[in-house]
């Protein structure tokens, strides 16, 4: 196996030549790459895998712990914070030629369209992905696919809010009476609530955040966040945040409901993809082949409250079937195009 | 000995042995250049450069032009000032009490203060979160539960401009307390009996003499207050974006976010810059009057003042006064750490190891972090306390000309505030010649300029003190500088060297200002680290984080207080 060269892609993006796999860029979809004791093997020799993730911090160990208690001798260091932290950190990492991260996983899927421009990404195809994937959830030249899907929604404390009184819409939440009762997460840090902000300003218009940012909004940062302040009592309810975190409190008996407006939930896509100057790249492989097997993903929906694409999985009882949902309509590419000005824009209204 | 080899130099006898005093003294002086010139004028360099590198001053237009600029920075000065003001109305009697009266417990009483002056103040910040949050804080819970009042009411709401001032005022506190205790230990006692046989009465005597003499410490505290208050970003970051208002730091911070602003941030850094040194320099000039008041012969210990009755609800006061640093977060923290649901109560049944297992056993970035932080604080206490000490000695003996640049350069640091100096660093070292963004050393050299201003000025006090004649007699006797220094003058500056170490040490765990700007994912801090797990709500791994910190700390500051002739230190905050 040939050694990578450390170079940086950033400004020579097309002169990096890739040589592993011997399957050129930008040609059909790679073949399917099937996880051989071989590249287990070397995976061991490198010993660790670095995953840059914005999944819930406790989830992304679980997913860790139970890839390290597959291969064991392989060790996943998980670096996570909010998708678009995790961007800007590759960015300025790679700007510094510090390449430290092996495979990424973003909330914010528009970024996979910038790092697949800018020639950061390997072509890596699991045999999962080639097999059961659906086309819409891989990329045609095999560099990432759908690793987790979910939706942000509205939720409720049970305790604090009957069902009757809940909200239905997100038009509900301009309700005076939720006033100082709201929570959200921001866009700057958060891929799903950018994702989910896109969707909304497209559909609702910016006046609904116009008006959402006279609620006196309790302003946090990561997705993950709001489901959380609602189990602690913080807020009533909350306007946007992960459907998995709801799902992980509620079955822990915390009193939190799931609310699926009238509107449309916002979609969200979390793809996977491993990085081409990746300093532990047959780890890297092993790794990502493992996020896309079925055992992996029944873990996501069992454990983590995730959606998956993999055909072959089972979604739980008792959690509202996914076709059943009315989603609003992602559009990554979209999002690359109008990111800065989102953010911007948000900013302006809810003054942080 | 012959008197020929104490001739002057020209003869050439003591000649023979090389007297490495010179280079290391241009040595340390090019060293101090690197840490400190170079980061401040990349700051200006941005500052003043559009994206293509060409002058202009469209940077600063921009940002005066820009109410969320504009906003950020009236929030803050009110909120320095506010913090100032709680400072000295709750610190200043403090100290007199302490000083200056038989208050009982006043030991314990300086102890608690300086736990708060150790406390990381974000770490306060979060617990006072778990507190005083509006529906889930404990003591707003507590509120209802004793009151009956209905679920969407509170008593407090610390996710607010007051909330802020507050949580800042309970760790900057201290800093106007010890100014003030230490300016009242120092006052004669004299000059208030000469008042009292003169006929004043105990209120005349206070005002017309003691109020006076302690002014200029109580103002030297309220500045820096105001000045810890305007540089801190923890705090704000914590309580005041979910608020849904910045303040300097977190703006200048924001700025780095994607897409990443570099010249913006450096013309924002630059008022702070401005501004803490005009500060500084009225420090200074306040500070400085202080010697005329206590000149004068040997005096008489101050006499104490018989508090009665008053005693013990005097004692009662400090007390109440120190459940807010120190008392409530720390068991909030606790119940956080012990607790399934971070804002219940904790009780035995429902207690559970299950947050302490998470973070040592499953959260893969704890032992990075715990490492990285670790060997830090040995690499700025050690690398900090050698570069203080040599610098206080060439200083204070004058050895070279030129001393007073080095004096210069090794107090010029506490005018930079941590993410000033974050931005600085950034944009030095992230470009050739020096790329060191993502390894441990931007890291080392960020907390080493930051800890160097404490450390000089302590051990600049240790050295005045040892009289350069116990040298002259070493040297007399054919030994070089260095050698002398090592033989006779080492060895008596031995216990200020270690205590400095270890406050440099305390100092640098805690650092989170200039860390938020330097660090990669090799490179995290427990600081940092905490502050992630913030983002995302994981307040229980960050109580356990937090009391792990807290304990490293208080074994640290333990030791040193056994250290015998310890005095007050000043710590930055973070």
């Amino acid at each position: 196996m040939t050694k990578f060269t450390r170079r940086d892609v950033l400004k020579s993006s097309a002169a990096a030549a890739f040589t592993t796999f011997a399957s050129p860029i930008r040609a059909a979809a790679p073949e399917a790459t099937a996880v051989t004791p071989a590249l287990i093997e070397a995976a061991k020799k490198e010993g660790k895998v670095v995953y840059y993730t914005s999944i819930d911090l406790p989830l992304a160990e679980k997913i860790a712990k139970s890839f390290e208690a597959k291969y064991p001798g392989v060790a996943v260091r998980v670096e996570r914070s909010g998708a678009e932290r995790v961007f800007q950190r590759i960015g300025q990492e790679y700007t510094s030629k510090i390449y430290a991260v092996d495979v990424v996983n973003s909330s914010d899927a528009a970024h996979f369209v910038v790092w697949k421009r800018d020639g950061l990404l390997a072509p890596y195809v699991s045999e999962d992905v080639a097999k059961f994937y659906p086309a819409e959830h891989k990329d045609a030249d095999g560099q990432f696919a759908s690793f987790r899907i979910w939706v942000s929604i509205i939720a409720y404390n049970s305790s604090q809010v009957k069902a009757e009184d809940a909200p239905k819409s997100f038009a509900d939440l301009l309700d005076p009476k939720w006033a100082g009762k709201l929570v959200k997460a921001h866009p700057g840090y958060s891929g799903t609530i950018m994702t989910a902000t896109y969707q909304m300003s497209r559909d609702l218009g910016w006046e609904y955040f116009e008006k959402l940012a006279k609620q006196r909004v309790m302003q946090v940062q990561s997705s993950a966040d709001p489901p959380k302040k609602l189990a602690l009592g913080e807020r009533a309810v909350m306007v946007d945040g992960n459907e998995y975190n709801i799902f992980q409190l509620k079955e822990s008996g915390q009193p939190v409901e799931p609310v699926y407006a009238k509107e449309g939930s916002p979609l969200i896509i979390g793809p996977n993809g491993v990085f081409k100057n990746a300093p532990n790249p047959n780890a890297a492989r092993l790794f990502q082949s493992y996020c896309f097997s079925p055992e992996c993903q029944q873990l996501i929906i069992d454990v983590g409250g995730l959606r998956s694409a993999h055909p072959q999985v089972k979604e739980k009882v008792g959690r509202m079937p996914f076709k059943d949902i009315k989603t609003m309509k992602d559009d990554a590419a979209a999002v690359e195009k109008l990111g800065d000005d989102i953010k911007a824009r948000y900013t302006q209204l809810f003054k942080v | 000995m012959t008197a020929t080899q104490t001739m002057p130099l020209r003869e050439g006898a003591v000649r023979r042995r090389f007297d490495a005093t010179q280079p290391i003294f241009y040595g340390f002086a090019a060293i101090l250049c690197v840490l400190i010139v170079l980061p401040v004028y990349w700051l200006f360099y941005y500052s003043v450069s559009d994206k293509s590198g060409h002058f202009t001053l469209g940077n600063f237009g921009r940002l005066f032009s820009d109410p969320t600029f504009i906003d950020p920075l009236i929030t803050t000065f009110i909120l320095s000032v506010s913090t100032g003001l709680i400072c000295c109305v709750v610190a200043a009697p403090m100290g007199w009490l302490v000083a200056r009266t038989d208050l009982p417990g006043s030991r314990l009483v300086r102890h608690l203060v300086t736990a708060s002056f150790v406390t990381p103040p974000f770490l306060g910040a979060i617990a006072w979160e778990l507190l005083a949050a509006p529906n889930s804080g404990l003591l707003n819970k507590f509120y209802r539960v004793v009151t009956g009042a209905p679920q969407d009411e509170h008593l407090f709401n610390i996710y607010s401009f007051p909330g802020l001032a507050f949580v800042i005022a309970c760790y900057t506190f201290p800093y106007v307390f010890v100014l003030v205790a230490n300016a009242l230990d120092r006052i004669p006692g004299d000059l208030e009996d000469a008042s009292s046989i003169l006929g004043g009465k105990t209120w005349a005597t206070a005002r017309r003499v003691t109020i006076p003499l302690v002014l200029p410490a109580l103002l030297a505290g309220a500045l820096v207050a105001f000045l810890q208050a305007m540089t801190l970003f923890g705090s704000p970051a914590i309580l005041a974006l979910p608020a849904g208002f910045h303040t300097m730091t977190t703006k200048i911070w924001s700025m780095f976010q994607y897409p990443p602003k570099p010249e913006l941030a450096a013309a924002a850094s630059l008022p702070l810059l401005v501004l803490t040194v005009i500060l500084l320099r009225a420090e200074h000039m306040i500070l400085g009057r202080r010697g005329y008041s206590v000149i004068g012969g040997k005096s008489g210990e101050p006499r104490l003042i018989k508090l009665g009755r008053w005693r013990w609800p005097a004692l009662g006061l400090c007390f109440v006064v120190l459940l807010n640093p120190i008392v409530l977060p720390y068991g909030a923290l606790l119940n956080a750490a012990l607790s399934p649901v971070a804002s219940q109560p904790v009780t035995f049944a429902t207690m559970t190891l299950y947050n302490i297992h998470w973070v040592f056993f499953e959260l893969s970035t704890t032992k990075i972090a715990v490492w990285n932080t670790i060997v830090l604080g040995f690499g700025t206490a050690t690398i900090g306390t050698v570069l203080a000490v040599v610098i206080a000695y060439l200083v204070t003996r004058r050895v070279m000309r030129g001393y007073r640049v080095l004096a210069f350069l090794a107090t010029a640091p506490v005018a930079i505030p941590g993410i000033v100096l974050g931005v600085g660093l950034f944009l030095t070292y992230t470009q050739p010649p020096f790329v060191l963004y993502g390894t441990l050393w931007i890291l080392l050299i960020a907390f080493v300029t930051l800890s160097l201003p404490s450390a000089y000025q302590q051990l600049q006090s240790a050295v005045r003190v040892v009289h350069p004649e116990l040298e002259d007699a070493s040297r007399i006797l054919g030994a070089t500088r260095l050698r002398a220094l090592w033989q006779v003058t080492a060895p008596l500056l031995r216990t200020s060297v270690i205590a400095t170490w270890c406050f440099i040490f305390v100092g640098t765990i805690r650092e989170l200002s200039a860390a938020i700007m330097l660090f990669t994912s090799e490179t995290k801090v427990i600081s940092v680290l905490i502050f992630d797990l913030n983002e995302s709500g994981d307040l229980a791994a960050i109580s356990v984080l937090g009391i792990m910190m807290l304990i490293i700390t208080f074994a640290v500051v333990i030791a040193i207080n056994r250290i015998p002739g310890f005095g007050s230190l000043r710590l930055r905050n973070s």
